[in-house]
């Protein structure tokens, strides 16, 4: 015990240590506010699909050599959002078969692109850190983590200005456009959102790993809580927790950070369902 | 004055018109049933009616001081919901959304409004519970609750007894009618339920081939009322027992 605390506190000498620690734990949060909502709305797969999409903006601006790529990347991100959700509204190609399609498109083309214009020699080792996270999160300059910061912020003011609205656009979107909310709307700041987090999350855990910041806290929670703000907030802690556990295990056993939260992630969800059913059970 | 009017109004989707030429109008306190057979275009109607789609021709227009966002809707549930996590109390709240404008949180009045919406739900004691552990009556009543927070006017009811007991759908029924009567609220009730719709409601809208509009005593002397009184509701079952 006292070996691991050693360890860590000469750690935590390092910038890039407390760096990772802090944009891991506002990712975690952002990441996790908005699952409840994607969970319900049977969009579980649009960060799955988004982050394919980011993976092959990623590929172009390394393409075309861009230094600081998170700008260019968070915009066509962003675009194929709010596209996904139009087609999710038009009936002509389902959401599902619409999310797939751009998914695993812009994954072949950001891998063909990597593959014909790369200049590095180790091309499947960048391919591997793009998808699965890898050391990224430990190599963030400080410009990187003040843009992290910032959007979380957003991400969050955003969120708790909107809950009421969110929740009820949620819950039963012909009602709240019926009675007037512009449902349109708020359908398109929660695309927005989730591209935003989609980036942010990039660094943390990889492109292919997404899905399960943005979902396990949700259905983790949903298990053992009943109404929606004890289950939105308890997500987020869950989620914030699960992260530092992942990244301090992940420095200290050196295994790969996005995995190792993930499995984190999945541990904590059979704890949840564990106990949510003996609640259950006992009531 | 009359509260909704229907001019000439042609409703339908995907380019195809299901009801043409619709003449009807809704006056204050107005209990309507709309009934027809399954396919005929009453939810479509409906979704009209709310502004969720727009009518292929004619007009809708409301009167008597009533906003086209004042119309308090129940809806069929939907598979979301049955699954979702939410206090009765969120939900019931979440009616008053409209209310809000681009205000983010709710104030103390629209709590309150909430509070008295759930009283005459008798739901009181069920607000910190969870929706989806309910069972098919008292979420219908949330859900009333619900549109309550929208109106003080209008309620459009989308088969409100779809999937309910016997006993459950008469609570159901004599609660509607406590709204229409007590309160004063206008009713448009989409229902399957002909004999309940005759014996609750002042006007029957039934679409189909022939579509008639009308008060109920009209409607039983009309072809399509006839149909329905010679069978005295009761129909077609086979008596073998």
């Amino acid at each position: 015990m006292n070996e691991i605390l050693e360890k860590l506190s000469l750690y935590w000498n390092y910038p890039f240590v407390r760096y990772a620690l802090a944009v891991g734990v506002l990712i975690a949060l952002c990441s996790s506010l908005l699952g409840v909502t994607l969970v319900l709305k049977r969009f579980s797969f649009i960060g799955d699909g988004l982050s394919h999409v980011a993976f092959g903006a990623m590929a172009i601006a390394a393409v075309m050599q861009i230094t600081n790529e998170m700008p260019i990347v968070m915009v066509i991100t962003i675009i194929s959002a709010i596209l996904l959700l139009r087609t999710g509204q038009n009936t002509k190609i389902k959401g599902d078969a619409a999310i797939a399609m751009i998914s695993v498109g812009a994954l072949a083309i950001g891998y063909l692109l990597m593959n014909i214009f790369s200049t590095s020699s180790n091309l499947s080792g960048d391919v591997c850190s793009t998808l699965f996270g890898s050391t990224s999160i430990l190599t963030l300059s400080s410009v990187e983590v003040w843009l992290c910061v910032g959007m979380s912020i957003l991400v969050v003011t955003l969120f708790v200005l909107f809950y009421n609205k969110i929740f009820a656009v949620t819950f039963d979107e012909n009602f709240a456009r019926a009675t007037g909310t512009k449902a349109e709307l708020y359908n398109l700041l929660i695309a927005v959102i989730i591209a935003i987090i989609i980036v942010l999350a990039m660094n943390l855990v990889g492109s292919l790993l997404i899905s399960a910041l943005v979902i396990f806290p949700a259905l983790s929670a949903m298990r053992i809580f009943k109404s929606f703000r004890s289950v939105t907030v308890f997500s987020a802690i869950l989620s914030v927790v699960c992260s530092l556990i992942g990244i301090l295990v992940s420095v200290l056993a050196g295994t790969p950070v996005g995995s190792t939260i993930v499995a984190v992630q999945i541990f904590a969800f059979a704890l949840s369902w564990i106990v949510g059913s003996i609640f259950v059970r006992c009531k | 004055m009359a509260q909704l009017i229907c001019q000439n109004l042609s409703v339908g989707y995907d380019g195809k018109t299901v009801i043409h030429g619709l003449n009807f109008s809704v006056n204050s306190g107005d209990y309507l049933s709309i009934v027809g057979e399954n396919g005929s275009g009453k939810s479509t109607l409906m979704k009209t009616i709310l502004g969720l789609q727009p009518p292929v021709s004619g007009s809708i227009s409301t009167g008597d001081g009533l906003k086209r966002n004042e119309i308090g809707y129940l809806p069929q549930q939907t598979v979301v919901q049955k699954d979702f996590p939410a206090s009765v109390r969120e939900i019931v709240l979440s009616g008053c959304q409209a209310r809000c404008g681009s205000r983010p949180f709710y104030n103390k009045e629209e709590k309150n409004l909430a509070s008295d919406s759930m009283k005459k739900m008798n739901i009181i004691p069920l607000a910190k519970h969870c929706y989806r552990e309910l069972s098919g009556g008292q979420q219908q009543r949330v859900l009333l609750a619900r549109a309550l927070c929208a109106t003080r006017k209008m309620l459009l009811l989308d088969e409100p007894v779809s999937g309910l007991d016997p006993k459950v759908t008469a609570e159901m029924y004599s609660l509607i009618n406590k709204l229409n009567k007590k309160d004063g609220i206008t009713v448009i009730m989409i229902s399957h339920d002909i004999s309940a719709a005759i014996h609750y409601s002042s006007h029957i809208l039934h679409i189909g081939e022939n579509i008639f509009y009308g008060t109920k005593d009209e409607y039983l002397k009309s072809p399509q009322g006839a149909l329905f009184e010679s069978t005295k509701g009761g129909v077609f079952y086979e008596r073998n027992s």
